[in-house]
């Protein structure tokens, strides 16, 4: 189970499985009780298929156009379209210290550090910026992950297996964007209507934005680039041809903490 | 030899079980995190570290100063040692088993513990850290154990042990780098992104792990028929009081880089643990302490007066002892998170479940450690008699 289920995440673009070649198709990402079905069956040898839909990069990539915001009246329909479908808990009222975050916002000064100063754009100083995971070419994390519950994919997404993360926290430590969120309670309670479609998380571990693998295995595009109204690009980073590198080439952009050799996947437009 | 464990006056059952009482608070406690969460800690999104990883940094340095006894005796023949390198073994085996359980205690999903082995990820610290930390256990306690026996049986011991002393001194000092590699290798964390890390986590702990050890010594000397000696004493003292000096060194130099260089990104740390940031500073008091200890100490052990009364030394050992405590595990990981990468002051203070769990996993190392020492010295009153 373990390893067929690893085996599974690591393929980009897989959405569907087929068990013994035979049997109907499945939707495996989808859900728990299709799944509980079958099993029993998992000792059988798994073919796997791509469905044809399925988006394919070398590297995927984000660029946001802030230009194209201008209160955080705009970032709050990205923020809730993604926590909404990953079932990200609202512990804001509960305990600020303990929040999860998959996207959210910052001023300026926080989302790029090192950038500040001390004049500055008026507009910059008091735009929210969105920030996320930055799915980083050479992730910090998942060098340090003791168990390789967290994992580079070969389209780029850094992706976790929130069944194998036992909970150390080191991710957390090594992140230098304070990506990534820890369970301190179980958050199922916390979180207003489910998605049945993606799985919640229990207590102890970690998680994080995945880049909506989810989705994308069923050639749909990230839920923020798609709530974005444009503003947020998504594409691959390696094909000349993509709206990312067209967006990159023709505007000045900046990433986060570039200076650190992660190279995060995510391009800011400012 | 165990059954000498087992068998003692009524002081010594009295304070097993006492100590076993204080362990089973923290074991209650415990189950609670078990069933909450790490919700009833105080570590937060932003300081995703705290008391437990903390005190984990600062044993394992007080394990690895066992190596400060055993390259006296087994390379360069200081016989003197010779009465007390059991002692030193012993302490590390009871240190590297808080360890152990600090880093347990301190994991969202405990049960998974064993994920480390089933996928060995042999780019990560912490698998290594597991390596070397029970290495360094299962070592002490086979090299303990014999010579302990050797001792008892009045002969040498095993032949084929002298290999695994040797082994055990690099380990000593491996234990100690890679868990100041936990941190020095992290990007985007400033307080600890500096080589002189391991170096000053080594100094620290040859200066708190025999500076505890002089502590038991003069202990033992009171409460048992057994005396560690004054010479044996007298030579730690001088190990104690070159390694508080080098740890004082190191952070000197460390102070300099950052302030003369002026990068806020390493500089803020300090201006956080030291000064206050942003209104926020609740370690100011205990880092000053920290400090001052420490100066004390080095006044009083380089003073050749206080350094050879037994009285004074104890008292220059507590400040030592306290001094890097506070430094290791109350700043140096709380001082690591705050501020955060995207530069938010969010301060880290432990909890009461918190600090009553770390207090259980303490009471197991003095059980270990109580156990152990009773051994140690029922055979060395018995050999003498």
């Amino acid at each position: 189970m373990e390893s067929t289920r690893r085996k599974f995440l690591k393929i980009a673009g897989i959405s569907t499985l087929g068990i013994a070649g035979a049997n109907p198709v499945l939707d495996a990402f989808a859900s728990e009780q299709q799944h509980g079905g079958e099993e029993e069956q998992h000792s059988q040898p798994v073919e796997i298929q791509k469905n044809e839909k399925a988006l394919k990069a070398k590297q995927w990539a984000m660029v946001i156009d802030t230009r194209k915001f201008e209160s955080a009246a705009d970032l709050e329909p990205i923020i809730e379209a993604c926590h909404k479908i990953h079932n990200v808990p609202d512990l804001s009222e509960e305990n600020q210290r303990h929040v999860i975050n998959w996207i959210w916002e910052e001023e300026y000064k926080h989302a790029f550090p090192n950038k500040a100063a001390k004049f500055l754009d008026e507009r910059l100083k008091h735009l929210p910026f969105p920030v996320l995971c930055n799915h980083c070419e050479n992730p910090p994390c998942v060098r340090v992950c003791p168990t390789k519950a967290t994992f580079k994919r070969d389209d780029g997404i850094v992706l976790m297996d929130f069944h194998r993360c036992i909970g150390c926290r080191f991710c957390m430590a090594a992140c230098p964007y304070g990506s990534r969120s820890f369970n301190f309670r179980d958050p199922r309670p916390f979180i207003e209507e489910r998605n049945p479609k993606f799985p919640t998380r229990m207590k102890g571990v970690v998680e994080k934005c995945n880049f909506c693998a989810e989705r994308l295995a069923v050639g749909k595009m990230p839920a923020c680039a798609e709530a974005s109204d444009g503003a947020i690009v998504f594409g691959d980073l390696y094909d000349p041809e993509s709206e990312v590198r067209e967006l990159i080439g023709s505007n000045y952009t900046i990433r986060r903490k570039q200076v650190l050799g992660t190279e995060p996947s995510v391009y800011y437009i400012v | 030899m165990l059954e000498l464990t087992i068998k003692g006056s009524k002081k010594y059952y009295g304070w097993m079980t006492l100590v076993l009482g204080v362990i089973g608070v923290g074991f209650c406690v415990y189950v609670w995190q078990l069933l909450q969460g790490l919700q009833i800690t105080g570590m937060s999104r932003d300081v995703s570290w705290g008391f437990y990883i903390a005190q984990l940094t600062f044993l394992v340095g007080v394990a690895a100063s066992a190596v400060m006894l055993v390259i006296p005796y087994y390379l360069h023949n200081y016989k003197a040692f010779g009465k007390i390198t059991i002692l030193g073994e012993f302490l590390a085996i009871a240190s590297v088993t808080m360890c152990l359980l600090f880093v347990i205690v301190d994991l969202g999903q405990p049960m998974r513990l064993l994920n480390v082995v089933l996928h060995p990820t042999p780019g990560s610290v912490l698998f290594w850290d597991m390596v070397v930390l029970n290495g360094y256990l299962f070592l002490n306690l086979i090299i303990g154990w014999n010579v302990l026996e050797a001792e008892r049986n009045q002969t040498h011991t095993p032949k084929w042990v002298k290999p695994l002393i040797y082994l055990s001194v690099p380990w000593a000092v491996s234990i100690h780098t890679v868990t100041a590699f936990l941190y020095c290798g992290l990007p985007g964390r400033g307080f600890w992104l500096t080589a002189v890390l391991a170096p000053r986590f080594l100094a620290s702990a040859f200066a708190a792990g025999p500076s505890l050890l002089i502590l038991l010594c003069l202990l033992i000397r009171r409460i048992s028929n057994f005396d560690p000696g004054r010479e044996q004493i007298q030579s730690l003292a001088k190990i104690v009081t070159y390694a508080i000096i080098l740890n004082v060194f190191f952070f000197f130099c460390e102070v300099f880089v950052v302030f003369y260089s002026q990068i806020p990104e390493h500089m803020d740390h300090f201006k956080y643990l030291f000064m206050g940031l942003h209104g926020h500073g609740a370690l100011v008091p205990w880092m000053w302490t920290s400090l001052g200890l420490m100066f004390f100490a080095i006044f009083m052990l380089v003073l050749p007066i206080t350094r050879r009364n037994e009285g004074t030394l104890a008292v220059s050992c507590v400040a030592v002892f306290v001094g890097t405590w506070i430094d290791k595990g109350m700043g140096m990981i709380s001082g690591g998170f705050v501020p955060s990468p995207l530069h938010h002051v969010n301060e880290y203070i432990p909890t009461v479940p918190e600090i009553a769990i770390t207090i259980g996993v303490y009471g197991i190392g003095v059980l270990i450690l109580s156990a152990l020492f009773k051994m140690a010295i029922s055979i060395k009153e018995e050999v003498a008699a």
